[in-house]
């Protein structure tokens, strides 16, 4: 005999109570595993999107308004590069890339054309201050994990990406239009602002004011236009979390200058349906502290009331109130771990179900969501078990002796 | 072995009090045989649960071997029951989904015994009240007789010096009765102490003394021819 034994046992005596108790909990458990589980899943898809998506930050001269994202280096005014390197070698946490760019106006073969400078990405990776800030280092979830084994560069991911990895003082990249209108191919050479430059790629076509641009290395775009170390923007590849998390509000104190702006309505639906499920995990976690808690309380109380004598004749046989008190929240703390693990795995089944239905993501199982559900399953039992167990500790042992 | 002085217990109750025992000096010696006898809520029970150890007296003190038994924490006292003192009670009070194997074993288990030494000794006390063939019954399947007789041997399971016995013949027939009472007999004849609350005069007039409880007062019965009618 074990005080498992008699936990056990006595489980089994009343089935029915037990169930009830069991599926209270199990279903509070099963909708927060759920709901998380698909909330998780959902959050990295929309993360993975935000960050196939490109730049969603932009810091541009304090008197410009953006109508159009695509356009919004298009206005004349000048910001100093040297914000740039502000905020590469600050601490703030969720920009995963950087690109300062300056549109110059200018003609290629007779033709007006413009000319964006912007800065590759081993530029930054080349100067050992910056690297010494980390900016490319945090492995933060969301865009190109520098130091990471990756495909080769492709020069024409700049169509997607408005991130280049390498360009030459002297290399160039063609927007389609312009391609298309000049017969320009891979490999040949342009004349821009007086100098010539190799085309390293032409550009897929976008449907943007990119097809009709040239791009190459800002600083012999800054050389050439005799413009000095200036920019028209900066767009920066920022982590939708951290965007949410204040990341806009650090640019903004380390820029007082410039006016910083975001794709707010991607950023603002992302927050939104993240808070969504935030707010919907804690409606179930709520449920199941007040139904798994409440069910728990009514039946361990139900259960002492209906032991009274049982409790009184193994106090009369020595029981300590610190075994009764064991018996009882005992009991409380297995159906927690049933109701946690079968929750868990309900949880688990309803959320790979679900997913595809509700968010569109496959999911799987988390195990640090089982961890969670557990720990709270138990954790709301064993509260709850509290007052009825201290009841039945406190019992008069007289109960088991019939009055004479 | 038992010595009362000058206890009391009185219940509030509704805002009222009950006496439920007046001031009782007595001493109980080892190896005493003694009957408890008296009228429905005449504080026979309550007595009884004092004596276990049970339920702190209003006033006075009771001493266990010496020892002031509610001046040891709840914990000792427990300890101390477990292994010093059993209990019969008229009803048997055996847990319903455990077998009569290990209904026997819970005061082992609860004085903190292996289970391995829990069932030997079990298996022994269950031997000696005749129920070695029905160690894995659960009370409903078992006699009223033989569910006394399990509760003897979980009595019987820590070898107590003490045994306190509740109305133990009150839902017998005759003839289990008498082999309720002949194993008394046989506890007391192994220098066992035993105080049993009674209603049964048969079962009075086993014991060597009587006490007779009436409205909270304990008096010393001396006339046993008597006992029928106090009873």
């Amino acid at each position: 005999m074990r005080l498992w034994t008699l936990i056990r046992k006595e489980l089994f005596e009343r089935p029915v109570p037990m169930l009830t108790c069991l599926v209270a909990i199990v279903l509070g458990v099963t909708a927060l595993v759920a709901i998380r589980t698909v909330t998780y899943f959902s959050e990295l898809a929309v993360a993975r999107e935000m960050d196939a998506l490109g730049a969603n930050v932009l810091i541009l001269p304090k008197g410009v308004t953006v109508q159009d994202y695509y356009a919004a280096d298009l206005h004349g005014e000048k910001l100093p590069e040297e914000y740039v390197q502000r905020v590469a070698l600050s601490k703030l946490q969720g920009v995963d890339n950087l690109s300062p760019k300056l549109c110059v106006p200018t003609t290629l073969n007779g033709r007006p054309v413009t000319l964006t400078g912007i800065l590759p990405k081993s530029e930054f990776q080349a100067k050992v201050a910056w690297g010494g800030a980390g900016i490319f280092s945090h492995p933060i979830g969301c865009g190109t994990q520098a130091g990471l084994p990756t495909t080769p560069p492709d020069p024409k991911t700049l169509a997607r990406k408005r991130v280049i990895e390498t360009l030459g003082p002297r290399e160039a990249l063609v927007g389609s239009d312009v391609a298309q209108q000049h017969a320009i191919a891979q490999g040949d050479s342009i004349e821009l602002l007086g100098d010539r430059f190799t085309v390293l790629a032409i550009l897929p076509a976008t449907g943007t004011i990119d097809d009709s641009r040239i791009f190459a290395h800002l600083h012999a775009v800054q050389e050439l236009s005799g413009q000095g170390e200036v920019v028209n923007v900066i767009e920066i590849v920022g982590c939708c979390k951290q965007i949410a998390a204040g990341l806009v509000n650090g640019l903004n104190q380390l820029l007082p200058e410039a006016r910083i702006i975001t794709i707010t309505q991607v950023v603002q639906t992302q927050q939104n349906v993240n808070r969504l499920m935030e707010r919907l995990s804690l409606v179930f976690l709520a449920v199941l502290l007040a139904v798994g808690g409440a069910a728990m309380f009514s039946t361990l109380y139900g259960n002492v009331s209906e032991r009274k004598k049982e409790i009184g004749t193994l106090m009369a046989l020595g029981a300590t109130p610190t075994l009764v008190l064991g018996l009882i929240v005992g009991k409380a703390l297995v159906l927690g771990t049933a109701g946690g693990i079968l929750g868990f795995a309900l949880g688990s089944v309803s959320a790979w179900w679900l997913g595809p239905l509700l968010a569109n993501v496959a999911v799987q199982p988390l195990p640090w969501l089982g961890a969670l559900a557990l720990g709270l399953a138990v954790t709301v039992t064993f509260l709850a078990s509290l007052i009825p167990a201290w009841r039945a500790a406190r019992l008069d042992p007289c109960v088991c002796f019939k009055e004479v | 072995m038992l010595r009362l002085e000058n206890v009391s217990k009185v219940y509030g109750r509704g805002g009222q009090t009950v006496v439920a025992l007046q001031p009782t000096t007595l001493h109980l010696a080892a190896g005493e045989y003694v009957a408890v006898v008296g009228p429905s809520g005449s504080g026979k029970s309550t007595l009884l649960t004092v004596l276990g150890g049970m339920l702190a007296p209003t006033t006075g003190q009771v001493f266990f071997g010496g020892q002031s038994l509610y001046d040891l924490a709840l914990a000792k006292r427990a300890a101390l029951r477990g292994k010093q003192v059993g209990f019969v009670f008229q009803t048997f009070n055996l847990i319903s989904y455990l077998s009569a194997l290990e209904n026997v074993q819970m005061p082992l288990f609860l004085a903190g015994l292996s289970p391995r030494v829990q069932r030997e000794r079990a298996l022994a006390v269950l031997d000696r009240v005749g129920l070695a063939d029905r160690i894995h019954h659960k009370p409903s399947e078992l006699s009223v007789g033989q569910q006394q007789r399990v509760a003897l041997a979980r009595t019987l399971a820590n070898d107590p010096a003490l045994i306190l016995a509740d109305e133990p013949t009150g839902n017998l027939d005759p003839r289990t009765r008498e082999q309720v009472l002949d194993l008394f007999d046989q506890f007391h004849a192994e220098g066992r102490t035993i105080i049993t609350v009674t209603h049964d005069p048969q079962a009075a007039r086993r014991a060597n003394r009587i006490l007779c409880l009436e409205a909270g007062t304990v008096t010393e019965f001396r006339d046993p021819a008597r006992v029928m009618h106090v009873a």
